[in-house]
C-alpha cells in the first residue's frame, strides 16, 4: 500500500474520470487536471468564482464547473484546453448543474425549483422542464443512460416524467401514491423504477418503465418511515432502511420482504466477527523512537491502532437521539451493496461508529467493524468484496472477507480523512480531507507503475489482525 | 289424697286459713291445711301415730324440746301442765307453735324467693342460652359472609391488577403515539418552516425582480458547438421517433422479463429435477426396507405398490409431455410429501425400535459408532505426534541454525568440523594411496604373470604344435612309433618343431592356425585382495 503526497483541494471536489486516467480537483477557483498514474499536472483552468460542484462527462472529455452563488456554469474540454463553454442562468438563480449521460447535455436546476433547464452544447438550445419537486433525490438516470425519471409536483399531487434521454422526449407522465415523494431511484437493469415517500409515510412504490405499478411495500405506519434505499447491482434485491433501525430487503419477483436485518445494541447469538479498533499507545521513553518520528511527524497524534476480535456479546455505543428535532439521528442512513451483490454495508446513525457488514448469500450478518470514532464513509471497491472506510481521523480502514486492515495515512501534519472515493480499477483510493487529498495506492507489487513519478513512497506501518477464526467458520459451516 | 283432704276438712280449712292466710301461699295451703288437718282428724290417727301416742307423751315433749333447741327457739319450751298429765300447757305450746309458724312462715317465704330466683335465673339462663344459639348463628353467618367478603375482595384485586397493567399498556401505547405525534409534528413544523422560508425567499426575489427589471437573460456562450457523443446527426422529432422510443422502451422491458422468465425457468426444472431425484431416492430407501422392518402394514406396502406403478408409468409420460402442467406439479409434490411422510414415520419407527429393543441390535449400531470414534482418536493422536515430532525437528533445526549465527562458537564449530573433514580426508587420501600402490603392483605382477603366461603359451603352443605333428605322424601305419610318441606327448611338446620338413610344414601349418584360433580369444580376469579391479579383455600377442 502506497501513499501519494498530499494535495490541496477545496469543498471535497476531487473526481476521476469515468475512464480512470485523470483525477481532477478544484482548488478554490481553479480546476487542476493531473494524470492518475504519475499524478502530473496535465491542465489547469481557471473559473470564474469559487466553485461549487464539479462534474465529468460520460466520455471523459469534458467537465462542468458549476457555481452556484453566481448562477454560472462553465464547461471545460480536455483535449482543447482553449475551448470554452459558459452557461449563465441569469436572475434565475441555479442549485444544482449536473450533466446527461450522453454527455452533450447539461440540466441546470434553478432556484426555487421552478424549472429544470436542459441545454445543448450540440444544438445550443433550450429545453425547460416545468415543476420539479425539490427532494432527496428528484432525478435519476438509468445506468444505460438512456432514460430519466424526474419527480414532479403539480397541484398538490406528486408525478413522475419519464423522459428518453436521446431527445428529451416525455414518454411517460403518471402520478404517483405518495403523500410527500421524497425520492426515485432506477433499478440497475433500468427496468423497475423504485419510488419512496417521505419519512412521515413508510411507503416504498415500484413501478415499471412503462408506468406501470408493480407493488407497493409499507411495513408499518405512523412512526418515521424510510431513510435510506439501495438497489444491489444485480437487481435482485432492494434495501430500505428506515427510522426504527432496520433494513428490509425485497426480492425482485414477488417484491415482498425476504428478511429484516435488525441493529441491536447489544449483539448476540450470531455468527458474525465483531472488529473493535483499538487503539495502541505510543511506546514513551524507548530508545528507538526519537529520530525516526521527529522525521515521520508526531506519532503522539497519530496512534497506531489495530482491529481486535470480540467475544460475544458485544455492546456497541448508542447515542439518544433527541425526540424534539426534527430528522433525528436515529435510523439507516446509508446502504450499500458490493459489486457482486454478496455483501451490504449498512450504517446505524444512532451507533455511529458501527458499520454492519450482512452476508446476501446467507442473509445473515457477516461483520460488525466498531471503530474509535464515528464512521465518516464507507464505499465499496468497485471490484472486488472489499469496504474501504474512514473515520475523520488519520487512519483507513480495510475490511474483506479475509480480515480487516487498519493503515496510518503517512502524512505529516495529520491529514484527518474525511471521505474517499474508489478509482474505477479497484487498484487506488482517493482520500479527502478538509482541505486536502492524497491518493492510496492498493497494489504494491506492480514496481513499474511509479517508475519516474512524482510520489514518495513512504513508510507506512500497518498491523493485520483479525484474521476470521478457522474454527469459526468450521463450526459454522 | 289432697281432695280428700279439702272436701274433708274444708270447715278446718277456713278456719286455719283465716290465721294464716296473708303468709301462705295457695299452692302450699293444701299441703299445708293437709298437714295441719293431721293432728286434728281423728280419722286420720292411725296414720300420724307413728310419732306421738298417749304413752310416750313426755318424750314426744323432750323430744320436740330438744327440736326447738335445735331450731333456736330455746325461749319457748313446751311443758306439760303437771307430769304425767297429757294434756300440754297452752301458753307454751302456743308460743312455740307460734315459733314454728314464724319459722314456717320464713322458710316459705325464702322458699318461695328462692324458688322465684330460681325461676329467674332458670328463665335468664334460658334467655341467655337462646341468645348464646341466636349469637353463635350469627356468628357462623358473619364468618361465611366475611369469607365470602375475601373472596370478592380478592377477585376484585386481581381484577384491579389486570386492569392496572392494562392501563400500564394503554398509557405505554399512548406515550409511543404521543412520541410519534411529537416527532411527526417536529418534522411537520421543520417541513413548514423551510417552505415558509423559501416563500419569504421568493417573495424577496420577487420584489427585487419587478424593482430591477433588469432581466439578465440567461444564455449560453459555446466557442463552438459539439458534436454528438456517438458521432452521428440529430434526429428530427417525429412521430417516427416517438413511436420507436415506444418500441425501444418495450423492447427492453420485453428483454428483461424474458431474461427473468428463462433464469426462473431453468431454477425451475433444476427444482423439479433434484424433487425427482428425492422422490427416487426416498423410494429407493424404503422399499428395499420394506420387509425387514417390524409392523410393515399392508395398506404401506400397496400404498408404495401403487406410487411405484404410477411413478414409473407417470415419470415416462411426464418427461415426455408438458411438464407445466398444473396437475403434473400437483401430483409430484403430492407424490414426494407422502414419500416424505413415510420416511419420517419409517425412522420414527427405527427410532422407537432402537430405543426399546435389546441391546445387541443397539449394540450394532453402536458399536460401529464407538470403533468409529476410537479411530477418530487413534488418528488424532497420531495426528498430535507427528505434528510434535515435526515440531520437535523444527526446533532442533531451528537451534542448528541459530547456533550457526553465533560468531565465535560458529567459527570455531566450523572450523572444528573442517578439520575433522580434513582428518577424514587425509585418512581417505592416504588409503587412497595405497591402494593405488598396491593396485600398481599388482598391475606390474600381473604384466610379468602376463608375459610369463604369453610366453609359457607360445612354449605349449610350441609343445602342442610338435605333439599334434606326432600324432598327425602317428596316424601313419607306424604303429610302435605311436605308442612311443603317445607317453612322450608332453616331452615332444617342447622340442621345436622345425625337424619335420614339407608335410610337417602343413601340418604345423594347421596347427598353427588351430592354435591362433583358439588362444586369442582368452579372457583374463585378474582379482587380488578385496577390491575388485576392473577385468581386463587381454589379447595376447601371438
Amino acid at each position: 500500500m502506497n501513499f501519494s503526497e498530499v494535495f490541496k483541494q477545496t469543498n471535497q471536489l476531487c473526481k476521476v474520470s469515468p475512464d480512470g486516467k485523470y483525477l481532477a480537483t478544484c482548488v478554490q477557483y481553479r480546476l487542476v487536471v493531473r494524470d492518475v498514474s504519475t499524478l502530473q499536472i496535465l491542465q489547469l483552468y481557471t473559473c470564474l468564482d469559487q466553485v461549487s460542484h464539479m462534474e465529468w462527462s460520460s466520455d471523459s472529455l469534458f467537465i462542468l464547473c458549476a457555481m452556484y452563488n453566481r448562477g454560472l456554469v462553465q464547461v471545460w474540454s480536455l483535449e482543447q484546453p482553449d475551448w470554452h463553454c459558459k452557461i449563465d442562468e441569469g436572475s434565475i438563480g441555479l442549485v444544482s448543474s449536473r450533466w446527461s449521460p450522453d454527455g452533450r447535455h447539461i440540466l441546470n436546476t434553478t432556484e426555487f425549483h421552478l424549472r429544470v433547464t436542459v441545454w445543448s452544447l450540440c444544438t445550443k438550445a433550450v429545453s425547460y422542464i416545468k415543476y420539479p419537486k425539490a427532494c432527496q433525490k428528484g432525478i435519476d438516470f438509468s445506468r444505460d443512460g438512456r432514460y430519466m425519471a424526474l419527480a414532479e409536483r403539480r397541484d398538490c399531487k406528486d408525478y413522475v416524467c419519464v423522459f428518453v434521454c436521446d431527445d428529451w422526449h416525455l414518454l411517460r407522465h403518471f402520478e404517483t401514491e405518495t403523500q410527500d415523494l421524497a425520492g426515485l431511484e432506477w433499478s440497475p437493469n433500468g427496468c423497475v423504477l423504485a419510488v419512496w415517500d417521505s419519512c412521515l409515510e413508510y411507503k416504498v412504490l415500484l413501478y415499471s418503465l412503462d408506468g406501470r405499478l408493480l407493488s407497493t411495500y409499507s411495513a408499518y405506519e405512523w412512526s418515521l418511515g424510510v431513510k435510506s434505499v439501495s438497489w444491489s447491482p444485480s437487481s435482485q434485491f432492494l434495501a430500505i432502511g428506515s427510522y426504527d433501525e432496520k433494513v428490509r430487503i425485497l426480492n425482485h419477483i414477488t417484491w415482498k420482504k425476504i428478511t429484516q436485518f435488525e441493529h441491536p445494541a447489544i449483539i448476540d447469538n450470531t455468527k458474525a466477527t465483531v472488529y473493535k479498533e483499538a487503539e495502541k499507545r505510543p511506546g514513551v521513553g524507548s530508545d528507538e523512537m526519537p529520530l525516526h518520528n521527529i522525521t515521520m511527524g508526531a506519532t503522539l497524534f497519530n496512534t497506531q491502532s489495530k482491529y481486535e476480535i470480540c467475544p460475544l456479546p458485544v455492546q456497541i455505543p448508542v447515542v439518544k437521539p433527541d425526540p424534539d428535532r426534527a430528522s433525528p439521528k436515529i435510523g439507516i442512513s446509508v446502504l450499500a451493496f458490493s459489486s457482486d451483490s454478496r455483501y451490504l454495508a449498512t450504517k446505524n446513525d444512532n451507533m455511529a461508529t458501527a458499520v454492519w457488514v450482512w452476508d446476501m448469500q446467507k442473509m445473515s450478518l457477516e461483520a460488525v467493524l466498531e471503530q474509535t470514532s464515528a464512521v465518516r464513509c464507507f464505499q465499496w471497491d468497485p471490484l472486488r468484496p472489499r469496504l474501504a472506510l474512514c473515520a475523520g481521523n488519520t487512519k483507513l480502514y480495510l475490511w474483506s472477507p479475509g480480515g480487516c486492515v487498519s493503515v496510518q495515512v503517512p502524512t505529516e501534519g495529520g491529514f484527518q480523512v474525511q471521505s474517499l472515493n474508489w478509482h474505477c480499477s479497484g487498484d487506488s483510493l482517493i482520500l479527502l480531507g478538509k482541505e486536502q487529498l492524497c491518493l492510496c495506492y492498493m497494489d504494491t507489487d506492480q514496481e513499474d507503475k511509479f517508475k519516474g513519478t512524482r510520489c514518495r513512497l513512504l513508510e507506512c506501518s500497518f498491523f493485520l489482525s483479525g484474521l476470521k477464526h478457522s474454527q469459526q467458520t468450521q463450526h459454522s459451516s | 289424697m289432697g281432695e280428700w283432704w279439702t272436701t274433708e276438712t274444708s270447715m278446718e280449712n277456713y278456719e286455719i286459713s283465716s290465721i294464716s292466710h296473708v303468709t301462705m301461699s295457695p299452692s302450699r295451703r293444701n299441703n299445708l291445711v293437709s298437714m295441719y288437718s293431721f293432728p286434728l282428724s281423728k280419722s286420720s290417727y292411725s296414720v300420724i301415730s307413728a310419732f306421738c301416742t298417749e304413752d310416750n307423751i313426755p318424750q314426744c315433749i323432750s323430744y320436740i324440746n330438744q327440736e326447738l333447741a335445735s331450731l333456736g327457739l330455746s325461749s319457748t319450751c313446751i311443758e306439760a301442765i303437771s307430769p304425767g298429765d297429757t294434756g300440754l300447757s297452752t301458753v307454751p305450746a302456743l308460743n312455740a307453735m307460734y315459733e314454728l309458724l314464724q319459722i314456717h312462715r320464713r322458710s316459705m317465704c325464702n322458699l318461695e324467693e328462692l324458688e322465684r330466683e330460681q325461676l329467674r335465673k332458670s328463665s335468664t339462663l334460658e334467655h341467655i342460652q337462646m341468645s348464646n344459639t341466636r349469637l353463635k348463628d350469627q356468628l357462623e353467618l358473619s364468618i361465611r359472609e366475611k369469607s365470602g367478603l375475601h373472596e370478592t375482595e380478592r377477585q376484585l384485586q386481581l381484577k384491579i391488577k389486570t386492569l392496572q397493567s392494562c392501563l400500564k399498556t394503554e398509557k405505554d401505547e399512548v406515550q409511543k403515539l404521543q412520541s410519534v405525534i411529537a416527532s411527526r409534528a417536529s418534522q411537520y413544523s421543520h417541513d413548514a418552516k423551510r417552505k415558509e422560508r423559501e416563500a419569504v425567499k421568493l417573495k424577496e426575489r420577487l420584489s427585487q425582480l419587478l424593482i430591477d427589471r433588469k432581466d439578465k437573460k440567461l444564455a449560453i456562450d459555446v466557442l463552438n458547438c459539439l458534436g454528438r457523443a456517438d458521432g452521428k446527426r440529430r434526429h428530427w422529432k417525429t412521430t417516427k421517433a416517438t413511436s420507436s422510443h415506444e418500441d425501444e422502451m418495450y423492447k427492453s422491458l420485453l428483454s428483461d422479463y424474458e431474461a427473468s422468465q428463462r433464469s426462473l425457468m431453468l431454477e425451475n426444472a433444476e427444482l423439479k429435477k433434484v424433487l425427482q431425484q428425492m422422490k427416487k431416492e426416498m423410494m429407493h430407501i424404503l422399499s428395499p426396507r420394506q420387509p425387514s422392518t417390524r409392523g410393515a402394514t399392508a395398506d404401506d406396502s400397496q400404498e408404495q405398490a401403487d406410487l411405484d406403478g404410477e411413478a414409473k408409468g407417470g415419470d415416462a409420460s411426464r418427461e415426455s409431455l408438458d411438464q407445466y402442467c398444473e396437475h403434473a406439479r400437483e401430483q409430484l409434490t403430492n407424490s414426494i410429501r407422502q414419500q416424505w411422510r413415510k420416511l419420517r414415520n419409517h425412522v420414527e419407527r427405527l427410532d422407537s425400535q432402537g430405543t426399546s429393543q435389546n441391546q445387541l441390535e443397539s449394540n450394532k449400531e453402536v458399536i460401529p459408532r464407538e470403533t468409529h470414534e476410537d479411530e477418530m482418536e487413534r488418528m488424532r493422536c497420531e495426528v498430535q505426534q507427528c505434528r510434535e515430532f515435526i515440531h520437535a525437528q523444527q526446533q532442533l533445526l531451528q537451534q542448528q541454525l541459530n547456533t550457526s549465527f553465533d560468531d565465535e562458537t560458529a567459527a570455531l564449530l566450523n572450523d572444528c568440523y573442517t578439520l575433522e573433514e580434513k582428518e577424514r580426508l587425509k585418512e581417505e587420501w592416504r588409503l587412497f594411496e595405497e591402494q593405488k600402490r598396491n593396485f600398481e603392483r599388482e598391475r606390474k605382477n600381473f604384466t610379468e604373470a602376463a608375459i610369463r603366461l604369453g610366453r609359457e603359451k607360445k612354449a605349449f603352443e610350441e609343445d602342442r604344435a610338435s605333439w599334434l605333428k606326432n600324432q598327425f605322424l602317428n596316424m601313419t601305419p607306424f604303429t610302435h612309433r605311436r605308442r612311443y610318441s603317445s607317453s612322450d606327448g608332453q616331452s615332444a611338446l617342447s622340442i621345436s618343431n622345425g625337424k619335420i620338413p614339407g608335410l610337417a610344414c602343413f601340418q604345423t601349418k594347421i596347427l598353427a592356425t588351430l592354435c591362433m584360433n583358439i588362444l586369442p580369444r582368452q579372457f583374463l580376469s585378474l582379482r587380488f585382495g578385496n577390491t575388485e579391479v576392473a577385468s581386463f579383455a587381454y589379447l595376447h600377442p601371438l
